[in-house]
């Protein structure tokens, strides 16, 4: 009490000076100045160390493959050997002579079957697991040895059953991406907060309710990380698959250049399936960092 | 016809088995709880409050005894007995107000329609004073904010008996004591029949109209029964020196402080 007696009587007593606000002026700043330059910068920042390091790659790759008796093309020779397929990817002037860009699509379709069929079968066979102790018990020996079966050991099997190329490629490409959708899912599942559960509970969702509203946006982060798995081997599954069945796709596509010696065919086809791998990747994380902002974040 | 407590906890018992060895939590529980009612139950942690919140929210079931609520054995979870949980357990892919939602829906998918149904959530989340957050994610707002809207969901479902599972337990003491007055208004208001459990003594005291107090576990049962004869409303600040506050606190004080002794000694 007396403190703050005292410390009002020296407040009162010490004389504000008088003041006055001056504005400085804002010095103006152009708009390419302001946003333009920082921005530019950083995506030099982030492109110019790939570029360099590709630059001195291809570099070496040249000196090394100019010399007599190389065995693999050189860039330049691959510039000049497959000049069509580099710079049109969608010509067709043939049957089997088609730009890469197509071959690529054909592909595609097959692992979007494929893959489709694994997310569904493997969510729902992943719940099934998660959820069910007797369904684990039952079901999870099965899929561990089944998982470490090659793509391609299940490919004569397909083709005996389906006895067709197509629908046993997009077999080989289910069996490929089903495990770990089925194993991640499975774990997302059995991670559920006993809380949520009990939320369900009090609410009495059915089993439907409770697969929808509670299951799925909990495990997503699980799930896609299954999905991002599979869709990554089932992209290396495809080019094996497609080399044994034959017909149009770019993993047949590799085959049939090798058999006719173009090497500088196959060198851009790797960099093709490089470059969708990739982007298939990145399109999959996406989505998942789309749906799962919610969940994640907690 | 006979008259009956609304909720009425008969001679509750509960054992836990794991393998052989069979731990007695709780034992021989009868308690009555009138509609309109607020009961607190305290007791020092692991005495088995929670499994006894659990029970009559039908969550974890009973060994022996039943719980009757206006008279009828109710043994599953349900919305008539919504439970507000200690850590808020509000789904975090769903805004603020799609957690309320959610529960609405449910709810009432038959009873109201589309905009009704909305009304309601947001009439639930004013009655807290969470309308402005309405559109946010829970990761988005501080713990005491979850706790409301945790309570929001729960009187959305316009429960028979609102469960409150040490709902204040995580907050620092200022946010508490808000939430604390919050939840005497809400009861003032609506008249709710309540059953909570705390660890916290002068919550109970200005919160409930009746403290139950449980001995220690194992086989923890009813110690004592403490009415609070304090005039409602109540107000923290003119409570803090009446005597008849005081006294109850001491009288919970020393029950919780004597069991907790008696146990050491022996």
């Amino acid at each position: 009490m007396n403190m703050q007696a005292i410390k009002t009587q020296t407040a009162t007593a010490t004389q504000v000076p008088a003041s006055e606000v001056l504005r400085l002026p804002m010095p103006k700043q152009s708009f390419v100045r302001a946003r333009l330059v920082p921005a530019a910068g950083a995506v030099a920042a982030n492109l110019i160390p790939p570029i360099v390091v590709i630059g001195l790659l291809l570099i070496v790759w040249q000196v090394l493959c100019s010399k007599p008796g190389a065995t693999l093309p050189s860039p330049s020779k691959i510039w000049m050997e497959a000049y069509d397929l580099i710079v049109d990817p969608f010509f067709v002037t043939g049957p089997q002579d088609i730009g890469l860009g197509w071959r690529v699509l054909t592909s595609l379709q097959r692992v979007a079957i494929g893959y489709g069929f694994a997310g569904v079968v493997g969510i729902l066979l992943g719940t099934l697991v998660g959820q069910s102790v007797w369904a684990m018990r039952g079901l999870d020996p099965i899929f561990q040895v089944l998982r470490t079966i090659s793509p391609l050991a299940w490919l004569p099997i397909s083709l005996a059953a389906f006895r067709d190329s197509q629908p046993s490629a997009i077999f080989v490409i289910f069996i490929t991406a089903v495990w770990p959708i089925i194993i991640n899912t499975a774990v997302g599942i059995r991670n559920i907060p006993p809380d949520y559960r009990n939320v369900a509970a009090v609410l009495r969702l059915n089993h439907f309710e409770f697969f929808v509203k509670i299951m799925i946006p909990s495990a997503a982060p699980y799930i896609f990380t299954g999905l991002r798995i599979g869709i990554g081997l089932s992209w290396l599954a495809i080019v094996a698959a497609e080399m044994l069945t034959g017909g149009v796709g770019i993993g047949f596509f590799i085959w049939d250049a090798w058999n006719s010696s173009r090497l500088s065919d196959i060198v851009i086809a790797l960099v093709y399936i490089g470059a969708v791998g990739f982007v298939l990747d990145r399109i999959v994380a996406a989505i998942a960092t789309i749906v799962t902002r919610g969940t994640a974040a907690n | 016809m006979t008259s009956y407590p609304y909720l009425k906890l008969d001679l509750i018992s509960k054992t836990f088995a794991r393998g052989s060895v069979e731990t007695e939590v709780l034992k021989e529980i009868t308690l009555g709880i009138e509609k309109g009612e607020f009961v607190s139950i305290i007791g020092h942690s692991g005495c088995g409050k929670t499994t006894l919140l659990n029970i009559v929210a039908g969550l974890t079931p009973v060994t022996t005894g039943c719980v009757l609520l206006e008279n009828r054995e109710v043994n599953d979870p349900g919305p008539d007995r919504a439970v507000v949980f200690q850590n808020h357990s509000l789904l975090p892919w769903l805004t603020v107000y799609g957690n309320v939602k959610l529960a609405v829906d449910k709810v009432f998918s038959a009873s109201k329609t589309r905009d009704e149904r909305h009304a309601w959530t947001m009439h639930n989340l004013d009655l807290v004073q969470m309308a402005h957050a309405a559109d946010k994610r829970p990761a988005e707002i501080s713990g005491g904010m979850k706790q409301r809207v945790g309570l929001a969901r729960a009187l959305a479902m316009e429960p028979k008996v609102l469960l409150l599972d040490e709902p204040f337990g995580a907050l620092d003491a200022l946010t508490r004591a808000h939430l604390q007055d919050s939840v005497m208004a809400i009861h003032g208001k609506l008249g709710n029949t309540v059953l909570m459990i705390t660890h916290d003594v002068d919550e109970a005291v200005l919160l409930s109209d009746r403290i139950v107090m449980m001995t220690n576990g194992p086989a923890a049962r009813i110690g004592e029964v403490l009415e609070v004869p304090l005039a409602r409303p109540r107000k923290r600040l003119t409570l803090a020196g009446d005597q008849a506050y005081l006294k109850c606190r001491q009288r919970v004080l020393e029950f919780l402080y004597e069991r907790h002794h008696f146990v050491e000694a022996a």
